[in-house]
């Protein structure tokens, strides 16, 4: 379980979380949404200690995120980064292995994970020894992925993953992914600016905009019972321009 | 069984010992007496240092001749420090330059002088080497110019002198104000390539030495001291006090070349080297045969011989400078890219060491490390830092943020990040640093030659000392291919070490 207690962050001038509160609870999935620089993924990067609040406390099965603990606490993490992170002078399966591998764990149960990751990612076996560069988007992105649940973390936090892919492997992946958190029950924390996206996959969506939550709630609420107006303007922004065509 | 072994062992060690105890004794007396022969950087202080070193194989002594060892700072504070045991020196500049400014002028006081700094001289060894003003005979003669002093009439001419005559005090600056000198074109240029700049008709004027062998040879006029600026130039040895306990033959066999060389003498000499090419060391052995009657050897090495010399020591002054420098500059390459205020302190730093002549750190060295290998090293590796730190802050610095951040977010330390990610992802811009300092490297250690470093370097000194193309070319083509040779080597270390995921992108 992930608490954020009244945690405030600011870059210079930039406010990019104001006095923000939030549980995202164990086993669920918690869906960030709102406008670009609305300060999505510096809350992931707070949770994971990329970055240190200003005040307030972040705090992971009741242990503060700390400068101190921030190593151990990170391999209960899985994070995919926004841009991928993929580390180009590595094959795939470098990649992925990598933290493992610095852990010293032996050969056998390096294989033994990596072999249930490409069964769930549906990574093809010979991909592996690939680089980043001679692989997909979509190829990717489960690289990014299996390489965040390489450890088995508690917890899976994910910055918008299918942001760079087109639309129709972005379709399938959705699905994919949605089946794979299903099968993990793990908590997961999910960046997204798309609406369709986050009510696909949030058990609950939470709506910032310029740091601070406008709105928490299951999908259902955010549509049909909006605390604020911006949370439906914000919905309609995004309505799909196929409405329009029906409408007429 | 056991017990028998180690008493073999014993046994051994016991006789290794016993040996080692008398070895020193076997080979001891004057015959292993090393003494350190210096010599400046123009022919005739190599003859002269030539002429010492056969008289010091004469009295059974190992004479190590390090010949054209730059100019008179150079060889005066090796001389002090020990570096060097003797070397051929002439009264006007030890009266002039090395202690300008005491008011030192007659021979005894020179003596005294001298001898406060734990040094010793000899008497005269009979010519009286001192600066003349030299112009070409038929320009001379057009425009009537016989005197120093005729030269106030033509500020036009444009004057070229060696570059320790610009600076030194008895030089260009008093000869000027002596004499009330007009000229404004006024260019410091080496000795030797002045020479041809007069031929040429570049420049008008020139400093000479009174014993140079190109007076004749270039059909020159030197014009009257006049006002009689410079101070007589006889030559004379200079050696270390100690040298009277060390190697108590030597002294006396130096004494027997007092008034011995006369200026006719030692223009032959000059002119045997210069224009005949007749090797120094045989030039030498020739006089101390006609002279003294002295049976020396002539030692001529082999054009190969030399050259696996000079390729050896002009490796060796690259390897070892250039492996200190990656050694230390890959560190702070990474702490430059890592804090933010330290790094822009080291990259200003090397960045300032860049900007120091090559030959001005090189002499800055001498005080610390003396001459030879060791500030020449020195002096190379601070050349080589700058290239090798900035790709490597550069080539860390450009990683992009999501790479670097994925790499903490999944765990690893920061020394694991820097070797399974940073490094090796910044390893072609480092690779291209280093290659940069070794091509920089291999060039600037020519210059190594003029502090006793040896190389590539010293067949380029004495090819312009002698004005020898075919010299100078024996060290400057090696070292243009061994630079070519470097730059292809790192190309295919490039292609071995940089991981194949980056050449990848270079392809996309
Ligand atoms: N390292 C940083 N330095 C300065 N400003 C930053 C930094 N990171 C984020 N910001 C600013 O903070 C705000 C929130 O950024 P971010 O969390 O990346 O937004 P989002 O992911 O929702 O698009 C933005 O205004 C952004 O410009
Ligand atoms: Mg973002």
């Amino acid at each position: 379980m992930i608490e954020l207690n009244n945690v405030t962050k600011t870059f210079g001038q930039t406010q990019a979380l104001q006095s923000v509160t939030l549980t995202c609870s164990g086993g669920k999935t918690t869906v960030l949404i709102g406008p670009s620089g609305c300060g999505k993924s510096t809350l992931l990067r707070l949770i994971i200690g990329l970055t240190e609040q200003d005040s307030g406390t972040v705090t992971f099965d009741g242990v503060p995120v700390a400068p101190n603990n921030v190593f151990s606490l990170r391999r209960k993490m899985g994070y995919v980064i926004q841009e991928g992170g993929l580390f180009p002078h590595l094959t795939a399966r470098r990649n992925i292995t990598v933290m493992a591998g610095y852990l010293k764990w032996n050969a056998d149960r390096i294989e033994e994970r990596l072999d249930e990751l490409l069964e769930l990612t549906q990574f093809p076996h010979d991909g592996l020894d690939r680089f980043p560069l001679q692989l997909s988007g979509g190829q990717q992105q489960r690289v990014s992925l299996m390489r965040a649940l390489m450890l088995d973390p508690s917890v899976l936090l994910l910055d918008e993953p299918l942001g760079a892919l087109d639309p129709m492997i972005r379709a399938d992946l959705q699905e994919e992914l949605k089946e794979i958190f299903q099968a993990l029950k793990k908590t997961v924390i999910l960046v997204t600016h798309d609406i369709g996206e986050a009510c696909y996959f949030g058990d609950e969506v939470v709506l910032l905009r310029e740091g601070t939550i406008i709105q928490k709630g299951t999908p259902e609420d955010l549509v049909f019972a909006p605390v604020d107006p911006f949370v439906t303007h914000f919905i309609n922004a995004q309505r799909s321009p196929l409405e329009n065509v029906r409408a007429q | 069984m056991s017990m028998n072994v180690i008493r073999k062992c014993f046994g051994i060690i016991c006789i290794f010992y016993v040996a080692t105890l008398f070895t020193p004794l076997a080979v001891s007396g004057e015959e292993s007496v090393t003494v350190t022969v210096g010599s400046k950087k123009f022919t005739e202080s190599v003859i002269l240092g030539e002429i010492v070193s056969h008289l010091a194989e004469d009295k059974a002594l190992k004479p190590v001749h390090r010949r054209e060892l730059g100019g008179t700072r150079v060889l005066w504070s090796a001389l002090l420090k020990g570096e060097i045991d003797i070397y051929p020196e002439y009264t006007g500049t030890i009266s002039r330059e090395i202690f300008a400014g005491l008011g030192i002028e007659n021979e005894e006081e020179i003596r005294r002088a001298l001898s406060e700094k734990g040094i010793r001289m000899t008497g005269p060894l009979g010519f009286n080497n001192t600066y003349v003003i030299g112009m070409r005979a038929d320009v001379a003669r057009k425009l009537g110019i016989r005197k120093i002093s005729d030269l106030r009439n033509h500020p036009e001419l444009s004057l070229g002198f060696g570059n320790e005559f610009m600076d030194r005090g008895d030089g260009w600056p008093s000869l000027k104000e002596r004499y009330s000198l007009p000229q404004k074109d006024v260019r410091g240029m080496d000795h030797d390539l002045a020479y041809r700049g007069l031929q040429s008709g570049d420049i008008d004027a020139m400093d000479l030495y009174a014993t140079d062998a190109e007076i004749q040879y270039y059909k020159l006029q030197t014009l009257t001291d006049d006002l009689s600026h410079f101070p007589e130039y006889n030559a004379l040895i200079l050696y270390r006090a100690d040298l009277e306990a060390r190697a108590p033959g030597i002294i006396s066999a130096l004494s027997r070349l007092e008034g011995l060389i006369s200026e006719p003498e030692m223009i032959l000499m000059n002119a045997r080297a210069k224009l005949d090419r007749i090797p120094e060391s045989k030039i030498a052995a020739d006089f101390l045969a006609a002279r003294l009657s002295l049976d020396a050897e002539a030692h001529g090495e082999t054009v190969m011989s030399r050259f696996w010399q000079h390729t050896y020591e002009h490796l060796f002054l690259v390897c070892i400078s250039l492996i200190a420098a990656i050694g230390v500059s890959i560190p702070l390459g990474i702490i430059a890219a890592k804090k933010t205020k330290l790094g822009q302190i080291i990259l200003g730093f090397v960045g300032i060491i860049q900007t120091i002549p090559s030959l001005a750190l090189l002499v800055f060295m001498i005080p610390l490390l003396g001459i030879g290998g060791p500030p020449a090293i020195a002096a190379l590796f601070l050349y080589s830092l700058l290239p090798i730190v900035r790709n490597t802050y550069t080539g860390i610095h450009d990683i992009p943020l999501h790479i670097r951040e994925s790499s903490e977010a999944i765990g690893l330390s920061a020394g694991a990040r820097l070797r399974i990610v940073e490094v090796p992802m910044a390893s072609s811009s480092i690779l291209a640093g280093i290659k940069t300092s070794a091509v920089i490297n291999v060039g600037t250690a020519t210059l190594g030659a003029l502090i006793g470093a040896g190389g590539y370097g010293q067949p380029i000194l004495t090819g312009i000392r002698l004005d020898d193309v075919g010299l100078i070319l024996q060290g400057a083509l090696p070292a243009a291919l061994l630079a070519l040779f470097v730059q292809g080597a790192f190309e295919i270390a490039e292609r071995m070490l940089v991981p194949r995921g980056l050449r990848l992108k270079s392809m996309a």
